[in-house]
């Protein structure tokens, strides 16, 4: 772009109003949308959906046999999740996901993509070099460990259940949320141990 | 279909830096300024009710960017541009309205192109979202050895509202393509994006998730722990 371009922020201004002349945008429902993503939909959704399997096996077992239906029991659905599928990481297998081709992502669970996960860099190198980019990031997988990449290149979306960290026995639902970020659900970071 | 200037097609892409360490981006609001959400929610509405097109069009709006229009403004920059494009499209907007308009937004006095006729698609979903049902079973099932198709055929040809835009996308990235393979789960049927997106028809398909050596996709250096999968429409597959 030449320094001529008015740029994103006059551009979606410049849509929005002639979308608002014409009828076709009422503001508010923009608004609606807008605290939607901001406020309601985000990886906390996640966040207790892994909770619930670390501490219900016959939940976890029913997540992993029918993501869509387990995870819809807990209210999670929506655009971006119509058909989810859970993998579990294990100490032999390790499992991290993408979209190269355009940053697709399960949004009633995390909510929308983080910035790394749109970066061109992780969709062109995490399919091609995973345990490079992985330790990029800070995780190092151990040589041992198989890596199995997810390239969501369909419309079937993946989260990943993370395993559970060490002394964690006595901690409520929620003190487990608490303890899984949303790097972890897409298999770039572990969950936290406890502090 | 037309090879290849896809900006949106990077799996195995070579050129890109290092990733963004989540570390350094945390913690990350879902939009870092106020007219990324903006922009979010319009393209949101613009790709099924205003433009009466659909996310599959979206998908395909996005790989018809040039790659500086697709990388310079970010993920919300390409979805804005995106926008624009699928609005022309249906001639909701005049090429170059949203320019001129921005312009104006700065101080400049640049004229208005007119509005132009109306050209929505005659098109509307079978059911909400992408799943569907086929009658006929899967073709393959797990455990099959297949391989990823080098070109995958024409379902159907583009019909005629789908105007300038030639044949739709299609979701086979091109780092897999003749690449052998096997199918380790078979998915719900969901419409085909190639088709679906230029108002073709949906033509829903079986989707098989296939699971690839990394050393079958890039080469023997590959490290022979790492499997990639892809989610594959059926007629993007061929036995071995």
């Amino acid at each position: 772009m030449t320094d001529d371009d008015p740029g994103p922020a006059l551009r979606t201004a410049a849509l929005e109003e002639l979308l608002v002349e014409r009828g076709l945008v009422d503001p508010a429902v923009v608004d609606g949308f807008v605290r939607t993503y901001e406020r309601d939909v985000g990886p906390l959704n996640g966040a207790t959906v892994v909770a619930r399997a670390w501490s219900d096996p016959q939940f976890r077992e029913w997540l992993l046999r029918d993501g869509t239906a387990a995870i819809a029991s807990l209210g999670f659905t929506g655009p971006q999740g119509e058909h989810m599928v859970v993998l579990e990481q294990t100490e032999q297998v390790h499992h991290v996901v993408v979209c190269t081709l355009c940053s697709c992502y399960p949004w009633p669970v995390l909510g929308l993509p983080p910035s790394w996960y749109k970066d061109p860099a992780y969709r062109a190198r995490v399919v091609r070099e995973p345990r490079t980019v992985l330790a990029e990031m800070g995780l190092d997988v151990p040589p041992e460990r198989r890596i199995e990449v997810w390239d969501s290149s369909a419309e079937v979306r993946y989260l990943v259940l993370p395993r559970r960290p060490a002394g964690t026995d006595g901690l409520t639902a929620e003190q487990l949320a608490g303890l899984v970020g949303r790097d972890a659900m897409v298999g770039v970071a572990e969950a936290v141990e406890p502090s | 279909m037309d090879d290849p200037v896809d900006p949106s097609d990077l799996g195995g892409a070579s050129g890109w830096g290092r990733v963004t360490a989540p570390a350094d981006v945390e913690p990350e609001p879902p939009f870092g300024e106020r007219w990324q959400g903006r922009a979010f929610a319009l393209t949101a509405l613009t790709m099924g009710r205003i433009s009466g097109r659909n996310l599959d069009a979206f998908r395909h709006a996005l790989s018809r960017l040039d790659r500086t229009r697709y990388l310079d403004d970010g993920y919300y920059g390409r979805w804005l541009h995106a926008a624009e494009l699928m609005l022309v499209d249906s001639g909701v907007l005049a090429r170059g309205a949203v320019e001129a308009r921005a312009r104006r937004g700065r101080g400049e006095d640049v004229p208005e192109p007119a509005d132009p006729p109306v050209a929505k698609p005659d098109y509307a979903p079978t059911a909400p979202g992408s799943l569907r049902t086929v009658d006929a079973g899967p073709r393959f099932a797990p455990g099959d050895p297949v391989r990823a198709r080098r070109e995958p055929p024409d379902v159907a040809p583009p019909a005629p509202s789908a105007g300038p835009v030639g044949r739709g996308p299609c979701k086979l990235p091109r780092y897999l393509r003749g690449t052998p393979g096997a199918v380790t789960a078979v998915r719900p049927a969901h419409v085909l994006p190639d088709t679906h997106a230029v108002f073709a028809g949906e033509h829903p398909e079986h989707v098989y998730t296939v699971a690839f050596a990394a050393p079958d996709v890039w080469g023997p250096g590959a490290d022979p722990h790492v499997t990639v999968h892809a989610d594959l429409f059926e007629s993007y597959l061929e036995p071995r």
